[in-house]
């Protein structure tokens, strides 16, 4: 009995590691899908490329903290590029997003040479942990708390500035901002630029934890970072932006426990992906059904 | 203050939805001029105000807004100049954020934004001053989202934070129409009274002749596109809803109809 508890100890501690690490890509996508209001299929590429050019990074022989750096400026570039569709070239966000989706798929397989790239036994941002004695999952969990602290408390500053309440402003209602003498293109590809910054670093975290970078990768990944910052509203609230911040590290925890969970009771890993979907699509329809589920509520409570 | 000077705009021209809402008009506004803008539907007052604006390009013309040329410049930059409501409550302010957040975007209007905190304390003691100014109990509630205000109280704001910085031009478009009609009277008495304290050149359109006649010192009608009665002064003051009617139609060759104008 005493060794299945561990059994499960050790996968939810997995599970933990890795959710800290896409609460950082989460984060990225809130900033997109709540922040500025634009659902943004760039994050599909760019998580890619932040695994691509770490692992590229890494095995050339530079310092792993260096490449997960180059590997978050390389994200803000693929965040610029879908900024400039939109604003510039008034392409709609939706597809302005996926056009620089599609062209990372090529830019990525550029930056390896091949599909995939390994990183067993290579120095990684986790190695300077695991040498203070500690194993590779808490090595992760410690760097992966450090970072989420880290960025939640720079967010919560920048959102708070005249830039960051201007971007805030901008998803919520771009007339006013106008109006205010604010340029809404500058707001929107700042965004943009800052969500797939943290994406492509999460990517970089992600590679570096699981000792490989993949071009496919990315595939599903807007849908997981939907689900995480669903999942952290509904379950820990939004009351406001602070701890908003923080539900969207619990949100991509939670999702990775509950994904451990159902494979550990047997679901096959490759249904995966259409439960998340479902996961997702009922989240996000739950306003309709409250709407219907109201008037019945009320003719209850009318009876009573 | 404000020199509108042989403008002409058409919607989408050489298709079949062409659309000519403004033909070569000229208005020219001095500085504390408090000019009310009347109209059918259709007659291109919100356009005229847009064009002030900058929403959209003009194909003749020009907009001088206190000796400089304005007529090539975006929305957003123009907006340094001016103060905007818009007919709806919600246009004008930003729904997720605080009452204080939103005045404090107001409140750097034509500053560049910088990393520097977005509401300081002092501004906190300002807002609260003005708020309470407005009698309708805002001032206790800085950090209560606007989406969760009434329709007048959001039109309130949206008038403060328009003033806020004080624009060279103040404009209005039908700021009432979209509200019940004590609320309307309320948010007019606002409006009248930010305009008289900081002295604002306003151009003011609404669809109620009454509010027309009743405020500002200068009363503009238009109809398909042009400027058809200008009454300033002494004149505008003796001024009833029956003259009016009559001196469109002389003006205009056509009878005034607009139901929600005449009605209200």
């Amino acid at each position: 009995m005493k060794w299945v508890n561990l059994i499960m100890l050790d996968i939810i501690l997995g599970a933990i590691s890795l959710g800290l690490l896409w609460a950082v890509m989460t984060v990225g996508v809130f900033i997109t899908y709540r922040v500025l209001n634009i659902a943004d299929l760039t994050v599909e590429g760019s998580i890619a490329m932040g695994a691509a050019i770490a692992a590229k990074g890494i095995t050339v022989g530079l310092n792993p903290f260096i490449s997960t750096f180059i590997a978050l400026l390389g994200g803000m570039v693929a965040g610029l590029c879908t900024g400039l569709l939109h604003t510039r070239l008034k392409i709609p966000a939706l597809l302005s997003g996926i056009l620089t989706m599609i062209a990372l798929w090529s830019v990525n397989l550029r930056i390896m040479g091949k599909a995939n790239i390994s990183l067993l036994r290579m120095v990684t941002v986790y190695s300077p942990f695991e040498k203070l004695g500690l194993d590779k999952t808490n090595s992760i969990i410690l760097l992966g708390v450090l970072c989420t602290a880290g960025i939640i408390s720079s967010l919560y500053w920048f959102f708070g500035t005249e830039i960051g309440s201007a971007i805030r402003a901008t998803g919520n209602n771009p007339h006013m901002v106008r109006a205010q003498g604010i340029n809404t293109d500058t707001t929107i590809i700042l965004g943009l630029v800052l969500s797939n910054g943290l994406v492509a670093t999460s990517g970089a975290l992600i590679a570096q934890s699981q000792g490989y970078a993949d071009v496919q990768m990315g595939t599903g990944a807007i849908v997981i970072g939907l689900a995480s910052v669903i999942i952290g509203e509904v379950l820990f609230g939004k009351k406001n932006f602070y701890t908003r911040l923080i539900s969207l590290v619990l949100g991509a925890v939670t999702y990775r426990v509950i994904i451990a969970l159902v494979l550990k009771m047997g679901m096959p890993a490759n249904d995966l992906k259409l439960f998340t979907a479902v996961t997702v699509a009922v989240a996000l329809s739950l306003p309709v059904f409250k709407q219907y589920l109201a008037p019945i509520k009320k003719s209850v409570k009318g009876v009573e | 203050m404000l020199n509108i000077t042989g403008v002409s705009k058409t919607f989408n021209p050489g298709t079949v939805n062409e659309n000519t809402v403004l033909r070569d008009v000229s208005v020219h506004l001095k500085e504390g001029d408090f000019v009310t803008l009347i109209g059918g539907n259709g007659a291109g007052k919100s356009t005229l105000l847009n064009v002030v604006a900058g929403v959209f390009n003009i194909d003749t013309g020009s907009v001088v807004i206190d000796n400089s040329d304005v007529t090539s410049l975006p929305e957003h930059k123009r907006a340094a100049v001016l103060g905007r409501v818009f007919q709806d409550p919600m246009m004008g302010t930003a729904a997720n954020m605080g009452i204080e957040e939103n005045l404090a975007l107001a409140y750097r209007r034509g500053k560049p934004r910088t990393l520097k905190w977005g509401v300081t304390h002092k501004e906190k003691g300002m807002y609260r001053d003005l708020l309470e100014r407005l009698e309708l109990g805002l001032e206790d509630r800085l950090n209560v989202k606007v989406g969760l205000l009434s329709g007048g109280q959001r039109q309130a704001l949206t008038l403060l934070m328009a003033t806020l910085k004080k624009p060279k031009v103040l404009l209005l478009d039908e700021h009432t129409a979209a509200l019940d009609p004590k609320t309307a009277v309320k948010v007019l008495e606002i409006s009248e009274q930010l305009i008289s304290d900081n002295n604002l050149t306003t151009l003011m359109v609404t669809h109620n002749m009454r509010d027309a006649i009743k405020h500002g010192n200068r009363l503009i009608m238009m109809h398909e596109g042009r400027i058809v009665l200008d009454i300033n002064g002494e004149e505008k003051k003796r001024l009833t809803v029956e003259d009016l009617l009559k001196r469109f139609g002389r003006a205009s060759g056509a009878e005034f109809s607009d139901d929600r104008a005449l009605l209200s």
